[in-house]
């Protein structure tokens, strides 16, 4: 009895490995069909014809998926420039000094996600109006700082408080300012830590769509544009062919993380 | 050397205080050191001796009084500026940075040459035991090479003063016997002044010209560690210097000596002029294990002028080593006494302790605090000793 029951106990586990194969693969694998498919119709379960038409319309001058690429990138880019320059000293700030509402500081920071995104970048949309930064690449940006500001911040506090402040005293021991102390030692040592915030930031900012919609379209087009107008027309190729590329930087992101990223960094996030 | 106690006060601590918040750390600190002079700041957890450490390296900011260095006062001016080099407990070594790189900081800062700064690594290596590792990183390196690594950062840019914080307490028991000797030797050999902070009696002992004990953040002694283990100046000292016996006596004062008086559990005992600010009622007497002499009940002879004898009965015996250890009950106390050999339990004895091994100190009035050992409740704030917190000898 026992020996079967120990003969059958990989099966529960198999069981569900393979569900969850399914559920992170089964939805990827259709993606990767759709972006191949010249004809795909209902009862088939796979595609009848295949080719890469869709990818040269994608890419075609008039197909505006290089431009969308090249402003989202220059997008997060900047957002990642302007975040990290906030994000450094408010973190050191936040992991050093016994400020006594971190915690509330720190929980500020999500305001921004606290709101339903909508009304906050109609209201956004209609203020950069009046200053003329709405359609331009600064009014994007800037929507992008307040959306990725929170994971800069926490990540990088987490960062700066895994640091020992000994070893800042030690260099401040052997004559080095408090600039010079935090260049040569707090700043290295935080690196992985401000790596990790700034690919979150960098994500986000490409991921972006609502901010994006209301204060960048239609004078500045970025990749999820792209990717809900063709979504919404029906053409799922297009649309497929856009989610790859914007998976493309998801996958770097995970082996770079994989590889900067302590864990005694990330268990501080939020602490 | 530098005399003890006569130190030209090259870094001389005027009325230092320090607060956390309300609380009060350190309080009224007077201290000169001299030139070359080696102090050991010894104490208790909590009593503040790394406060103070901190305080002089300027990582904390003194709530009253004044720190100089060459009669220049340095207060105010932050740790870089002050011309000292701290060794932290933790060693604090970069992690990013080579054994190499790290002991070179100091000097890079100082914007020298190239060339010079790698002589002079080269050198400390030397100096320190650490050739063949001026590329390893401080996770390739064990504990006492990281402890030296950090000694010779501090070293390599010719500090006036070495502050070191506790830098053996992670080391295991050998490596800190024998790195004791190697910083003392550094330290004269390079004519270094240092303060060095410890809870190791011993080290303290072994390492320093001078010894300051700190109780509750105010100095309870400071003289050299013959003087601070001969001539403790209170109940608490006598206790951190290990004379942990107390006993409760009473006594008279008269012109020149001080008379104890017989009891149920003592001779009468006539104690020299060195005691003789004692008032007239009880006073606390303080042995240590060794420095008494014991007898059989029955033997016969009357003990030396000065030495006072105990009469009691041996509890149990141990042997830890040399001597034997009994413990005996003297009245309703109960004393560690060590002999050359083992008495038998239950036997009568009698226990004489010579007048420069014994230390009499007034008894703190009935029901006021407090007694070593006997803690009252009733909340304490000035009082002495804390010995419940002894250092590990």
């Amino acid at each position: 009895m026992s020996a079967i029951r120990t003969g059958l106990a990989w099966l529960p586990r198999a069981l569900l490995l393979g569900l969850l194969a399914f559920v992170i693969f089964g939805p990827l694998t259709n993606l990767l069909l759709w972006t191949v498919a010249e004809r795909w119709y209902f009862p088939h379960a796979l595609p009848s014809q295949y080719g890469f038409s869709f990818w040269e319309r994608v890419f075609s001058p008039r197909g505006g998926a290089l431009s969308s690429l090249s402003n989202s990138i220059i997008v997060a880019l900047l957002t990642v420039a302007v975040a990290l320059a906030l994000a450094i000293p408010a973190g050191y700030a936040l992991a050093r000094l016994k400020l006594p509402f971190r915690a509330l500081i720190l929980l500020a920071f999500l305001i921004p996600q606290a709101f339903p995104n909508l009304s906050v970048y109609v209201n956004v949309a209609r203020l950069f109006y009046e200053v003329r930064l709405n359609g331009t690449i600064p009014g994007v940006v800037l929507v992008h700082v307040t959306h990725g500001l929170v994971y800069a911040v926490w990540i990088a506090t987490a960062a700066f408080a895994a640091i020992e402040p000994e070893l800042e005293e030690a260099a401040r021991s052997m004559g080095a300012g408090a600039l010079r102390a935090f260049r040569d030692v707090t700043l290295p040592l935080a690196m992985p830590g401000l790596m990790a915030s700034a690919i979150f930031v960098f994500l986000e900012s490409l991921d972006e769509f609502t901010g994006s919609y209301f204060v960048g379209a239609p004078d500045v087009n970025m990749l999820p544009l792209l990717l809900y107008s063709a979504g919404a027309g029906g053409n799922y190729q297009i649309a497929s062919i856009t989610a790859l590329l914007l998976l493309i930087p998801s996958i770097g992101f995970m082996l770079v993380v994989e590889r900067f990223l302590k864990a005694d960094v990330l268990a501080k996030v939020g602490h | 050397m530098v005399q003890a106690g006569t130190g030209s006060g090259f870094l001389a601590l005027k009325g230092l205080a320090a607060r956390y918040g309300a609380t009060p750390v350190l309080s009224g600190i007077d201290l000169a050191i001299g030139k070359s002079e080696f102090v050991a700041l010894l104490g208790a957890s909590g009593c503040g001796k790394t406060t103070l450490l901190r305080a002089i390296a300027g990582f904390v900011t003194p709530s009253a009084g004044t720190i100089t260095v060459g009669g220049r006062d340095v207060t105010h001016l932050p740790p870089d500026k002050r011309g000292m080099a701290l060794v932290f407990q933790s060693y604090a070594l970069w992690p990013h940075m080579t054994v190499a790189q790290t002991i070179g900081y100091g000097l890079k800062l100082k914007r020298r040459p190239q060339p010079e700064i790698a002589r002079r690594v080269a050198e400390m290596e030397r100096l320190l035991g650490l050739e063949g590792l001026s590329g390893r990183k401080p996770a390739q390196l064990s504990g006492g090479q990281r402890q030296r690594v950090a000694l010779g950062r501090a070293l390599a840019i010719d500090p006036e003063i070495l502050l070191l914080d506790e830098p053996l307490s992670n080391l295991d028991q050998r490596i800190r016997l024998s790195v004791r000797h190697e910083i003392r030797e550094l330290q004269q050999r390079l004519g270094i002044t240092a303060v060095h902070v410890t809870h190791d009696r011993e080290e303290a002992m072994v390492m320093a010209d001078r010894i300051v004990i700190l109780d509750q953040g105010r100095i309870a002694q400071a003289g050299t560690p013959e003087e601070v283990y001969n001539h403790p100046a209170s109940a608490f000292v006598a206790a951190f210097m290990g004379a942990e016996n107390t006993l409760l006596l009473a006594g008279r004062r008269n012109a020149r000596h001080f008379m104890l008086h017989e009891s149920a559990r003592n001779a009468a005992c006539v104690v020299h002029a060195q005691h003789s600010t004692l008032p007239d009622g009880p006073v606390e007497a303080r042995f240590r294990a060794g420095a008494g002499e014991l007898l059989p009940k029955a033997a016969p002879g009357a003990p030396p002028s000065g030495t006072l004898e105990l009469w009691g009965e041996v509890l149990s015996t141990s042997y830890p080593g040399g001597l034997w250890r009994h413990s005996i009950k003297v009245g309703d106390t109960t004393v560690l006494c060590d002999a050359p050999r083992a008495f038998a339990q239950g036997e009568p004895v009698k226990l004489r302790i010579p007048p420069a091994a014994l230390f009499l100190f007034a008894a703190r009035p009935a029901g006021a605090p407090s007694l070593p050992g006997a803690r009252p409740s009733a909340a304490r704030k000035d009082s002495t000793p804390e010995p419940s917190s002894q250092p590990e000898a």
